[in-house]
């Protein structure tokens, strides 16, 4: 894992609660720039959401912040010793893989009985304990992940496309979950969302990215802002606003939810 | 029993033991295409060692681990697609050990030996070399098991989680290249991948966690080269071949059986 120097991290920000703070970071993929230019701070308690395009560098920031990848330039400041919660985007396991979800949920040999009882308790998971990986339902399955980061009492949960092949019900109970997660733990939040309507209630500050940092600020003023408006073409004008309604799944021929990879809007 | 009947036989059985539970972690991981292109560079690597005078098994184990490590190269520049990579790998290695090996007129007899397995000529020294080799295989895959199920399951996941993940990797896959190296013998390089991948594929169906599909795996394998050592002996069937054909056997016969939950 990467982690900076200290003759090569900036000062240490004035704010104590700040867990990252990330500066000017470039990173190229394959000679193509997916980041360029970003800067990324974020405090213990509060809530970030990443939203923008596909292919706008999303995934690309939250692996900077991760560790996982080295900006080409710029610098990455992670308050020393600081403990990460990490929710990838849904697992591709392998049919062939017994696991049940206690086992994973113990791979990493994090928790004590104590905060694995505590958590399984909190995202409502202790019913699932002996199903097999495999068999989970979407909102299941992101759960479930979401406890595997809580494990290792995370100062800072960093969680890519949380609701991910879930119902817009569900959607929103995880939105919920994830604030009060924010609230009980008093952890830091980064996470990647595709959707700024359903996550606005439960974030603090949104970073609208395309590459580099188009607008940024209280979700309903990223709403409003220009910037924006151009990346996704909403327009939401007074006196004007259209009917929404968002689909990000559909259903396969067994009712269950299926990724649909595009988004609609009509 | 005559005493090469009893060597075949100690020899399939500490192949067996070390290739299924590696096996189950190809499945998990679906490297089953990259098993097969490290068997087939192993005829490369008998080709380099008769060339060069160098212990064979030695030579298998360098080669297969050099494959792997340029797999990794060319995976991270992404020309190509990691199937094709694999696919050029593993027949172009094939291609030239064969054609290396037709230099050599001493071991043109042998050559269906090391494509197929010559479990009967199995010598004291070989059985060291299994035993010996296998045991160091299964202690370096108990002492990683952890971590390597844990990168199997999510590598980033595992990463960001503190688990040294590339040296995981390349760990694995030197362990992979040692198993090619010792079971060349038994069943021969186009085969090997059979017994790492069919027996745990039979156990999948019998097993709730990891380490009981592991072991189960192991002793299908075990059953398997008993029951193809045995036909070889009573039918006089070819024994590498036939080993392969009683774990499919088995895999087939285990579809049949009801699902443990």
């Amino acid at each position: 894992m990467w982690l900076p120097r200290p003759d090569t991290a900036p000062a240490m920000p004035a704010d104590g609660a700040t867990l990252i703070d990330a500066a000017r970071v470039k990173t190229l993929l394959g000679g193509r720039t997916v980041l360029d230019g970003v800067d990324l701070q974020l405090s213990a308690g509060e809530i970030v959401t990443l939203i923008g395009p596909n292919g706008a560098g999303k995934t690309t920031l939250v692996r900077v912040v991760l560790g996982l990848l080295k900006p080409d330039s710029g610098k990455v400041w992670r308050r020393a010793g600081l403990s990460l919660g990490y929710m990838p985007q849904r697992l591709q396991l392998s049919e062939n893989m017994p696991l049940t979800v206690d086992r994973f949920l113990r791979l990493n040999r994090a928790a004590d009985a104590d905060t694995f009882a505590a958590v399984v308790a909190e995202v409502a998971i202790a019913h699932l304990l002996r199903s097999p990986m495999q068999q989970l339902s979407g909102g299941e399955h992101q759960r479930v992940l979401l406890a595997r980061a809580l494990m290792r009492r995370p100062q800072l949960l960093v969680l890519d496309e949380p609701v991910q092949g879930v119902d817009v019900i569900g959607q929103a109970e995880l939105y919920a979950l994830i604030a009060r997660i924010r609230a009980h733990y008093g952890c830091g939040v980064l996470m990647v969302s595709h959707d700024l309507h359903l996550v606005m209630a439960n974030t603090d500050r949104v970073l609208c990215l395309n590459r580099h940092v188009c607008c940024e600020g209280h979700p309903e003023s990223v709403q409003r802002h220009p910037a924006y408006l151009e990346l996704f073409g909403m327009p939401v004008r007074d006196g004007l606003a259209l009917y929404r309604h968002h689909h990000d799944h559909r259903h396969g021929v067994h009712g269950d939810v299926v990724e649909s990879g595009d988004e609609r809007h009509g | 029993m005559d005493d090469f009947m009893l060597r075949a036989f100690a020899a399939g059985v500490g192949v067996a033991i070390v290739a299924a539970p590696l096996g189950s972690f190809v499945v998990w991981r679906r490297m089953a295409y990259f098993g097969d292109t490290l068997a087939h560079s192993a005829l490369l690597g008998v080709a380099l060692g008769l060339l060069l005078d160098v212990a064979l098994n030695l030579a298998v184990v360098l080669v297969a681990a050099s494959i792997a490590l340029l797999l990794l190269l060319l995976q991270t520049r992404r020309d190509l697609a990691t199937d094709t990579l694999l696919g050029i790998l593993a027949h172009g290695t094939l291609a030239i050990g064969l054609v290396a090996m037709a230099f050599q007129d001493s071991v043109r007899l042998d050559l269906m030996g090391y494509l197929f397995g010559d479990i009967l000529a199995v010598t004291v020294g070989d059985l060291w070399w299994i035993w010996g080799g296998g045991g160091c295989v299964l202690l370096a895959l108990a002492w990683v098991w952890r971590p390597l199920l844990s990168s199997t399951v999510h590598e980033e996941l595992a990463q960001v989680e503190g688990v040294p993940v590339l040296r995981i990797r390349f760990g694995f896959m030197l362990m992979i290249a040692m198993v090619i190296a010792i079971a060349m013998k038994i069943v021969g390089v186009l085969l090997i991948t059979s017994m790492m991948i069919i027996p745990a594929a039979a156990a999948r169906r019998f097993s709730v966690t990891p380490e009981q599909m592991a072991a189960v795996a192991a002793l299908m394998a075990v059953l398997a080269v008993l029951l193809g050592l045995g036909a070889s002996w009573f039918w006089d069937t070819p024994a590498g071949p036939s080993v392969v054909v009683a774990a499919v056997l088995l895999f087939v016969s285990a579809q049949s059986l009801p699902v443990r939950r």
